[in-house]
């Protein structure tokens, strides 16, 4: 990534795009696009993704994470009526943590995180882990997914708040 | 425990993008002022990303790798983030700053006694979202839940029957509790809320008042 950052690296950018354009459409067709809409929009965030590899700071996130949110904005833009308002990482007004200490390594630092929270899901039961992905993936209102398991809403919704439960355990177990 | 899972829950589903816009404000508000939210926000995240690594891929169109390097030239790379900002004006961080007409003093704030409300300009129904500045020491008036509340502290601190809130700190309130935020002694405590439903005031000035404030 970041050769395709420095040198506007069209072979490197390839290969992401070989690998995360498929994800991203994938992504984008599970949360409702049809697929012209979807083809459409995984041109605009692998073009966003060009486009801001100067600004991607991998000890903020992990690439997949990267390009995750980056699909993740650009579908609710797209496709959905309200905005979804976040933090700007570079808004002078964000409190940051007062330490003052040397930061280490971030990038080693973000990619364990993302090592952790795989190796947390991978834990996790199967029917649980199943829905996290529902949670991520897929638009229904929980009362759609129920119908869909053949499960009562009540169900799904503790079903739901016990994987979360669990995945803050394992992530937690993994502090320190 | 269960405050925390609720945060949580809270985190991922804004890291999810399933959060209505005044829910999402509040949430973004939240971790702007808090880095330790920001560093668990992190971690919902990076799921997000796991899960996009293990999906099973859709087959794009055979020529959408040629339509998207057609366009890497004509697009010039975007610059660093634009320009100084006049934050230093203010301490309340993005996207906040944004949804507001302007500075807090210029706002049409609506004045009852121990606390003054501002409304914002946002429309996603069934949501109420105000900004709250309540006097030292003071508490808001008495007012019971028909919905949910979350409220984030952007300046001084509260307290209530939940606990104790700072600057940048997430309380989260449900319909079964009737809380009423007390600010700290030594100066106002300002809040973003929103409620789910609208409030209904309860208490013996409450009461008269409440057609005034449109509760």
């Amino acid at each position: 990534m970041r050769s395709v950052a420095l040198g506007r690296d069209r072979a490197a950018f390839g290969r992401i795009f070989a690998f995360y354009g498929p994800r991203v459409k994938a992504y984008l067709r599970r949360l409702g696009a049809g697929d012209a809409a979807a083809e459409d929009l995984t041109q605009e965030v692998m073009l966003s993704v060009w486009k801001r590899a100067h600004q991607y700071d991998r000890g903020r996130a992990a690439l997949s994470t990267w390009i995750y949110t980056i699909a993740r904005n650009k579908r609710i833009d797209a496709l959905r009526r309200d905005r979804r308002p976040d933090f700007d990482p570079d808004d002078p007004a964000l409190v940051v943590a007062g330490d003052g200490a040397p930061r280490g390594d971030r990038h080693a630092e973000a990619e364990q995180v993302r090592r952790e929270v795989m190796r947390a899901v991978e834990r996790l039961p199967q029917e649980q882990a199943q829905l996290l992905r529902i949670f991520y993936f897929e638009e229904k209102p929980h009362s759609v997914i129920a119908e869909e398991l053949g499960l009562p809403l009540g169900t799904v919704k503790s079903r739901l708040r016990l994987a979360l439960s669990k995945l803050r355990v394992l992530m937690d177990g993994f502090d320190g | 425990m269960t405050e925390q899972l609720g945060h949580d829950e809270l985190l991922m589903a804004h890291a999810a993008g399933r959060l209505p816009e005044p829910l999402a404000l509040v949430v973004a508000t939240h971790l702007a002022l808090s880095p330790a939210a920001r560093e668990r926000y992190g971690r919902f995240e990076a799921l997000g990303g796991v899960f996009l690594d293990e999906t099973q891929p859709t087959a794009l169109a055979a020529d959408s790798w040629d339509r998207l390097l057609a366009r890497l030239d004509d697009e010039p790379a975007a610059t660093g983030p634009g320009g100084a900002e006049k934050a230093s004006e203010s301490r309340l961080p993005r996207p906040l700053r944004d949804y507001l007409p302007g500075p807090l003093e210029s706002l049409r704030w609506r004045n009852y006694g121990t606390a003054a409300e501002y409304e914002l300009p946002l429309r996603t129904p069934g949501f109420r979202t105000t900004l709250i500045n309540v006097r030292a020491g003071k508490r808001v008036p008495r007012h019971t839940h028909e919905g949910n509340e979350l409220t984030v502290v952007l300046e001084g601190a509260f307290h209530d029957a939940t606990g104790r809130y700072r600057r940048g700190d997430l309380a989260i309130a449900d319909r079964s509790i009737d809380h009423r935020p007390t600010a700290k002694e030594d100066r106002d405590c300002l809040c973003l809320a929103v409620t789910d439903a609208p409030l209904r005031l309860t208490g013996p000035f409450g009461r008269l008042l409440n057609p005034f404030l449109r509760f």
